[in-house]
């Protein structure tokens, strides 16, 4: 059954390191919202504030070489797993030096270096991908764990039901971490399950569940320290719902007609994350000390900006290859197939 | 050379390939303990261990979804679907993730994958398990698609699959696993993905197919023969990457095509080899493109309705013979 966590005693400096994260974020996802309102970033872009500190607190429990798979709002996430905001801002901005070459966009950032399997247009996509990680690990005989974040939404969808049932009786390294932020969509929780605590579906698949506050970094490290010892130590799979709050809209643009102002305002007054983790540091952290974390994460995304302005446009050639292993190699069928579409649609000298 | 089974050339082709490289592993329903329902897993978890040859719950979306995990992660997972037609629980998982993720993520990763997927119309398994899938697949950029004819190809397109870098979907006719055929002795033996093999030459009419319709067509060649119609056969072995060459080739030497498979004829992969006669081709045709497929209706259950669906030896024979006499 599904317990409870009370926020455990507070260490400065991993305090520190939760703010720097949470504050990266914070800054990289209101940089996002500018440049998408000022036409810079094409396509849909999800935003995840006022949900960093599931980011920060699940990722400061991971090695690089562990893995995780994320939804359509993985800004953070990947953030948190190590990925650099240059890569970022320029697959945003449709760079060819962006992290997938201009080809994902923000609902598709990936970066394998870090184990970041990848955001996922689809809810609930990621739960075979961490699901099959997870098997690999035990197949190559790693200690590595993979964790799953995923949104309230995608615990209705089938996937969710067939991958921790298969991650429960093959006992795997795979953590499923719930960012329950109330709303699937423009739809709230309350109007597309019955129940409360989602992690009570995770007793039906045998799988130890945890509920904790969303809104503390703490809280959300804890119960992943446990839940990646169970791992590492051949104990299975975990389940974490942490209780949160989209602050934004669905997507930006996003109208919102299905609550309202003040229901957001409250959340940001009572549980920023960011306000309620310096609340906690007290006065070890200087107002000072504190000035200068944002002003060092506006610096770093101003960078990562700068150089996804001055980096060149992917080019439509490259539009018809990546598709497959060889498609770039002469000779290859592949390749062969990719020229074909290419010389069909564009123009060559 | 050797004389085995469909099912014992892709049993063989499954051993190599997983002694050659220990991140091999398969997965499905019915596979370890049961062997698979044409024992074609047989005593694979007693050289393997059970770990390597897993037994799993009935969950295609888990099964697709977790072998698309594990293909990213370093392993060359092959899933077994136990009937081609149950891809249909698990189409996100590949036409979403396996076939999109390499490209989307700016190819960061590969995704070496097989699916094995026994398909095709067999005794009476009705509407829902008969289907021939392979086009839909096709017009999924991100996959390959392999189809083997004979026991041959079974062992090589296997392998082949399994050690692609790609996502690979392979589709392996029911009524094909008890036919024997020879192998080369070679463990090494591996058919390319994307070539055609000539399986006969004749000037008069070439008949383009795969997978068990390139028996059919065979017979139907050996039909035409006493009629005094020369055919050529092409084994496709790949429709996706397709070998475009070898049918231009085939065309230029023959001027007269027939196109067959057991997937309905509508929107399916003879379509495609039709079209593309169309347009690189027209100045040496002599007649008609004749494409023969599936009538566009389930596949009934009963005997005699079953049998009337799909082209068999003398459908084919006839269209040739009418095609070469310009009758049609």
């Amino acid at each position: 059954m599904a317990h409870v966590l009370t926020s455990p005693p507070v260490s400065h400096d991993a305090g520190l390191a939760h703010l720097r994260t949470m504050i990266r974020i914070r800054v990289l996802e209101e940089g996002i919202e500018r440049h998408f309102l000022a036409g810079d970033i094409p396509g849909f872009a999800h935003l995840s504030i006022g949900q960093e500190a599931v980011a920060s607190g699940v990722c400061s429990q991971l090695r690089t070489d562990d893995y995780i798979a994320s939804t359509h709002r993985g800004h953070g996430h990947a953030l948190a797993k190590g990925t650099s905001m240059r890569s970022m801002m320029a697959e945003l901005f449709g760079r060819e030096s962006g992290m997938c070459r201009g080809k994902g966009g923000s609902m598709h950032i990936a970066d394998f270096s870090v184990g970041m399997l990848g955001a996922n247009g689809v809810v609930a996509g990621g739960f075979g991908l961490v699901a099959g990680a997870a098997l690999s690990a035990v197949q190559r005989k790693t200690d590595q764990v993979a964790v799953c974040f995923f949104g309230d939404g995608a615990t209705n969808r089938g996937p969710f039901h067939e991958n921790l049932n298969l991650a429960a009786v093959w006992n795997l390294p795979a953590i499923f971490v719930l960012e329950n932020n109330q709303y699937a969509s423009t739809t709230s929780t309350a109007e597309t399950m019955k129940i409360k605590d989602v992690a009570i579906r995770a007793d039906g698949y045998g799988i130890p569940a945890t509920i904790v506050d969303g809104f503390d970094a703490f809280a959300v490290a804890d119960a992943l320290r446990e839940a990646v010892a169970r791992a590492r130590g051949g104990g299975g799979p975990t389940f974490v719902e942490c209780k949160t709050y989209r602050v934004r809209g669905h997507y930006i643009g996003d109208p919102e007609r299905y609550r309202t102002k003040d229901e957001v305002a409250e959340v940001m007054r009572v549980d920023d994350p960011i306000v309620r983790t310096q609340l906690l540091l007290g006065d070890a952290l200087s107002p000072a000390a504190f000035e200068q974390i944002w002003q060092a994460a506006r610096d770093e995304f101003a960078d990562a900006v700068a150089f996804a302005q001055a980096s060149p446009p992917a080019l439509p050639d490259d539009a018809f290859f990546g598709a497959y292993a060889g498609d770039r190699e002469a000779g290859n069928p592949h390749h062969t197939s990719a020229e074909r579409e290419r010389d069909a649609l564009l123009e060559r000298p | 050379m050797r004389t085995m089974t469909f099912s014992e050339a892709t049993l063989e082709a499954m051993q190599e390939e997983m002694r050659r490289d220990p991140t091999v592993f398969l997965m499905g329903e019915d596979i370890a303990k049961q062997g698979g329902i044409f024992g074609q897993f047989k005593g694979l978890p007693q050289e393997f261990g059970f770990d390597r040859v897993r037994d799993t719950p009935i969950s295609e979306a888990a099964l697709v979804g977790a072998g698309v995990g594990a293909a990213l992660t370093g392993c060359r997972p092959v899933v077994d679907m136990h009937f081609a037609d149950f891809i249909t629980c698990s189409m996100d998982e590949v036409v979403n993730q396996a076939a999109k993720l390499r490209y989307m993520f700016g190819e960061q990763c590969v995704v070496p994958m097989t699916l094995r997927a026994p398909d095709g119309i067999s005794k009476s398994a009705g509407s829902q398990h008969s289907q021939s899938l392979e086009a839909w697949f096709v017009h999924t950029p991100g996959l390959e698609v392999v189809i083997p004819a004979d026991a041959e190809d079974a062992k090589g397109l296997l392998k082949a699959a399994i050690r692609s870098d790609n996502p690979t979907l392979y589709f392996e006719h029911k009524m094909l696993f008890p036919q024997k055929g020879s192998i080369p002795d070679d463990a090494d033996f591996v058919i390319p993905i994307g070539k055609a093999k000539t399986m006969r030459e004749g000037a008069d009419v070439a008949i383009i197919t795969y997978g068990i319709t390139v028996g059919r067509a065979l017979e139907a060649a050996a039909q035409l023969e006493t009629d005094g119609i020369d055919a050529t056969v092409i084994n496709l072995r790949s429709v996706w990457p397709l070998d475009y060459d070898a049918i231009a080739d085939a065309v230029a030497r023959t001027h007269r095509v027939v196109i067959a498979h057991e997937a309905v004829r509508v929107g399916g992969v003879g379509g495609e080899i039709a079209a593309f006669i169309a347009e690189a081709c027209f100045d040496d045709l002599d007649g008609p493109v004749v494409r023969l497929g599936a009538s566009h209706n389930p596949v009934p259950f009963t005997p005699t309705l079953q049998e009337a669906v799909y082209p068999k030896a003398p459908a084919i024979a006839n269209a040739a013979r009418r095609l070469v006499r310009r009758e049609i």
